[in-house]
């Protein structure tokens, strides 16, 4: 009733907004609008985790959808949970709207797309059977297509609608089949049905179908290249709903379909998921160390994010197929845990870059420069997100990341050959990937933040206004927040995985203080302790200094060894500073080259350095999966002026055909 | 109460030995280069002089120049605090794991890089360039070390793992050869020392960690410079508490035994200081592109380590 109310909300706001398409501020207010039925979901589903356990799931039928099936709505744990982890962020960006979309240049293109949006995703999330999560996937899949391609003047945009229509168009596609496959073994699209007949559907070829289209809708490893082009393309709060929520939704589908629908996999779907987590999150975190486009950069490592959320999906599945629900109990937590996180970081760093965006007009960070002196809030929450995301504590990143460690570092206890030697290789993949998004983000902040400005544009920026700081402000607070508070969230999730693998983490090994989610002495962690002695030992270091030492400062030029240069270029850029990675690891990775022109001596002509850098995979799959497909098109567009007579024939051929296949296949 | 007691006294004495060992090995290697050296305890005097000197900011510099600083000695101070020394009965032991060690060191890197960054000069963004490329591949392979002793030991935390080698688990094994040697290379690579960073350098152009630090002074650089010198003590209390932990007191021993503890960790420091310094004599420092290659190394015997251990089980 409420979710249906709230939905309503949504739909109506996005068929209304049009009405105002002329004015700028109708924007603002419908961004506004968005926030009660956000909130109301919001509260929804943290009422529905705050339930005691054994609560049952709300369940719907409306009298929606294909002729004979009704459509099927309902709210468990695992959907209650991820209300959270959209709404949350859809709330921010309603807030962020409000100041931001007014000033757009085409917020009329905008401001109707954003509540269907939402709507879509929340539909994914409460849909309970094939028909209504694919109607509610391809209505988010078209309305973010729609975000992307909001501003019409900017032809990138357009280039990079098309091929995220084209994948997204392929995830649906897989999806389908998967469903169809899974219906065909069970008899139905109710996923109530699917359910009670586990291990019924589809076998390996549904798995493989959903892995796709789930993956290529969350930024899995081959299937990555259309989101570096479509999530920075699409105005920032929409970016970062598409970043930090819709990925999100994807993974949401696979864990529905692999841990509640189809929950018997071997452990060699574990493995799997597990390496490509591994390949996805070490592709992401390089590529976004190599880029100067920010929101680019930003929009590589959600890549990376998603990656690691894949091996502790992968971890879990392997657990539970060797049959030890503790440790995939674990793992799922560990996933979840990230997931609420990453969702968090996410937003507040796209909407931090949206800030900064908006206030210079430039994207190049090599062309940004001194922020945090001119955009305070702006700057210190972007910090905050820089230190979450690269794992340090205190902050949530590094909770989440170390219970992936953990259940990582306890997966060699399966006996299988292949996955104890696979752990330790996935173990060095994470472990570099994160330290290459520290790099990434000292970088990032360093380079945009830090230094003297680089251009007029950066020595001009005035912080942004009171909504958009405020919508950096909250999630800023929230990762601290869930960063020292780990023990809440895990005990949380803790009953959002027990359905799922029928286990429930004893609370001891989650208990207060310390997280140990092992045995008592396997290893724990406390951030409050951490914390409050990290503050005790600050306070001495500060008194100690005070009292002993000089309490002046003073102001002066810069000393760079007693030869500093004016000019800002004289800096470490962005490029300069990812140079001895780009030289250790580029070449073979990114086909890097440095091209320097030196002129002769005596000539006085300056010299030139150009750095290219090219995907292989870009180059090597997808440039020829387009060129095939252009032949392809060549070849059937001469279908469209033959004669009737080739068209009849081709009609009697196709009978004939259709007849043999009847014919010869066994009867039902 | 007792552990409380510990936790304090440990916490202090990690920070006032951090100079003297510094000192210890300036000395001795003073020493093998035929000088006289300074004495042991000229650190402690720097340290003080700095302190009582201004502090002079750039102008190009942000808040976070200012707070940096103190953001990295606590961080370091931290998680010398979290690593047992002279007993594994402490309070502060299940707040942090070894990760949660590595992170603690990794968020003293995160600020001081963007402290190299902030006043906008070519050395400081060379500094913290550097800085990364050679942390983004030892801190995976202190990660992995970490892997392979819990493979081991089936705990991270480090006073545990003291208590396993303790009892006798571990004999002469290839594993734990291998991961101590991983453990030694990063320990020089991130303590700067040579091969990899030259703490007495002069010359700006082969500076790693002293050129992010270059706009730093007053009591400013007296705390980057404390801090660098508690992480050198701290790697070598870490290489001391995994791999030659012998004479620490445990949980349950009587005061003396804390006595005893204390005595073997300040000997074992001193043998470990005059070995680093006789090394450093040694050998010559790397090429910035070879760095790749040593940490990439230390990086694979970890793994080796790991992987080895599951070849001599089913041996």
């Amino acid at each position: 009733m409420v979710i249906g109310s709230a939905m309503i909300a949504f739909l109506l706001l996005g068929l209304a907004a049009p009405l105002g398409r002329r004015r700028p501020a109708v924007a603002g207010l419908v961004h506004l609008a968005c926030l009660p039925p956000s909130l109301l979901l919001l509260a929804l589903g943290l009422m529905h985790l705050a339930a005691p356990p054994g609560t049952p799931p709300q369940i719907i039928t409306l009298p929606l959808g294909l002729p004979g099936l009704a459509g099927h709505w309902r709210l468990d744990r695992l959907s209650a949970f991820f209300l959270l982890v959209v709404n949350l962020p859809a709330v921010l960006a309603g807030l962020y709207g409000l100041g931001y979309a007014p000033h757009l240049p085409r917020p009329g293109r905008v401001a109707p797309f954003l509540p269907l949006f939402l709507l879509g995703m929340n539909g994914v999330l409460l849909a309970d059977d094939a028909f209504s999560f694919l109607l509610a996937w391809e209505f988010m899949s078209l309305t973010s297509w729609l975000l992307v391609v909001a501003d019409d003047g900017n032809p990138e945009a357009g280039k990079a609608g098309l091929t995220y229509l084209s994948m997204a168009a392929f995830g649906g596609f897989c999806l389908l089949a998967a469903f169809a496959l899974m219906a065909a073994d069970g008899g139905s699209f109710d996923f109530a049905l699917l359910r009670a007949h586990p291990g019924g559907g589809g076998g390996v070829l549904a798995v493989l179908l959903v892995l796709l289209g789930t993956g290529s809708k969350a930024g899995m490893v081959p299937l990555h290249p259309w989101l570096p082009l479509a999530h920075p393309a699409a105005p920032s709060h929409a970016s970062a709903l598409m970043s930090g929520v819709m990925t999100k939704v994807a993974l949401y589908g696979l864990i529905r379909i692999l841990f509640d629908l189809q929950p018997v996999l071997g452990w060699q779907w574990g493995f799997a998921l597990m390496l490509l987590g591994a390949a996805t999150a070490l592709t992401g975190v390089f590529y976004a160390l190599m880029q100067r486009d920010l929101k680019v950069l930003l929009a590589y490592s959600t890549v990376e994010n998603v990656g690691l959320i894949l091996v502790a999906l992968g971890l879990a599945a392997a657990f539970r197929a060797y049959d030890q629900p503790a440790l995939a109990a674990l793992a799922l937590v560990a996933a979840l845990y990230h997931v609420l996180n990453h969702s968090l970081i996410k937003s507040l760093l796209f909407l931090g870059a949206g800030a900064v965006v908006s206030a210079t007009g430039e994207r190049d960070i090599n062309r940004l420069g001194g922020l945090l002196n001119r955009m305070p809030v702006t700057g210190a929450c972007f910090l905050a997100g820089a230190c979450a995301i690269s794992a340090l504590p205190p902050l949530n990143g590094f909770v989440s990341e170390w219970l992936v460690f953990q259940s990582l570092f306890h997966a060699p206890s399966l006996s299988h050959w292949a996955m104890r030697f696979g752990v330790p290789v996935v173990g060095v993949a994470l472990a570099l990937a994160a330290a290459f998004a520290a790099v990434c983000f000292v970088r990032a902040f360093g380079t945009v933040f830090l230094g003297r400005p680089r251009s007029a544009a950066a020595a001009a920026a005035r912080e942004a206004p009171l909504s958009l700081q405020l919508a950096q402000v909250v999630p800023a607070a929230l990762c601290l927040g869930l960063g020292i508070f780990p023990v809440l969230v895990s005990g949380g999730l803790a009953s959002v995985v027990a359905p799922l693998l029928r286990v429930r983490l004893p609370t001891a090994l989650l208990g207060w203080p310390w997280l140990s989610p092992i045995a008592p002495g396997a290893g724990s962690y406390s951030a409050l302790m951490l914390l409050l002695t990290g503050v005790a030992l600050a306070i001495t270091t500060v008194l100690v200094v005070h009292h002993f030492g000089s309490q002046r400062t003073r102001r002066a030029p810069v000393w760079d060894c007693g030869t500093p240069c004016a000019l800002p270029e004289a800096q470490y850029s962005a490029d300069s500073f990812s140079q001895p990675l780009r030289r250790v690891f580029g070449r073979p990775l990114l086909a890097a080259r440095e091209l320097i022109d030196m002129p002769a001596p005596g000539d006085t002509a300056p010299a030139r350095f150009r750095l290219e850098i090219r995907d292989p995979l870009w180059d090597g799959l997808y440039a020829r999966l387009i060129r095939l497909v252009n032949r392809l098109a060549d070849r059937v567009n001469r279908l469209q002026s033959l004669t009737v007579r080739h068209y009849l024939l081709m009609m009697f051929w196709t009978l004939v055909a259709g007849l043999v296949i009847v014919a010869v296949r066994p009867p039902l | 109460m007792i552990p409380l007691l510990w936790g304090i006294l440990h916490t202090l004495l990690v920070v006032a030995a951090a100079p003297w060992a510094t000192g210890l090995t300036r000395r001795v290697k003073a020493r093998l280069q035929g000088r006289r050296g300074a004495s042991c305890w000229q650190p402690y005097r720097d340290l003080w002089r700095l302190l009582q000197k201004d502090s002079v900011i750039a102008d190009s510099a942000s808040w976070l120049f200012h707070i940096t600083p103190y953001v990295v000695f606590v961080a370091v101070w931290l998680a010398a605090t979290i690593l047992p020394t002279l007993t594994t009965d402490m309070i502060m032991t299940p707040a942090a794991d070894l990760i949660a060690l590595v992170a603690l060191l990794g968020v003293a890197r995160f600020f001081t890089a963007l402290a190299g960054l902030d006043a906008g000069t070519a050395f400081g963004g060379l500094g913290a360039s550097r800085e990364m490329f050679i942390a983004s591949l030892g801190e995976p392979a202190m990660l992995m070390v970490t892997f392979s002793l819990s493979v081991l030991a089936h705990t991270t935390s480090p006073a545990h793992l003291v208590e396993f080698v303790l009892a006798g688990h571990v004999g002469l094994e290839v594993s734990v050869g291998l991961a101590m040697g991983a453990l030694l290379m990063v320990a020089l690579a991130e303590s700067g020392r040579i091969p990899i960073d030259n703490p007495a350098t002069h010359l700006e152009l082969t500076m790693v960690h002293e050129a992010m630090v270059l706009e730093y002074s007053g009591r400013h650089l007296a705390l980057m410079e404390a801090a660098a010198m508690m992480r050198q003590l701290l790697f070598l209390s870490l290489i001391i508490c995994l791999f030659l932990p012998w004479g620490i007191a445990r949980p349950g021993d009587a005061a003396p035994w804390l006595l005893v503890g204390l005595a073997a960790w300040i000997a074992k420091v001193a043998a470990l200081s005059v070995v680093l310094a006789a090394y450093e004599s040694w050998i010559a420092k790397m090429r910035l592109f070879r760095i790749a290659d040593f940490l990439g190394g230390a990086l694979l015997l970890a793994l080796l380590a790991t992987i080895f251990l599951y070849v001599s089980e089913a041996l």
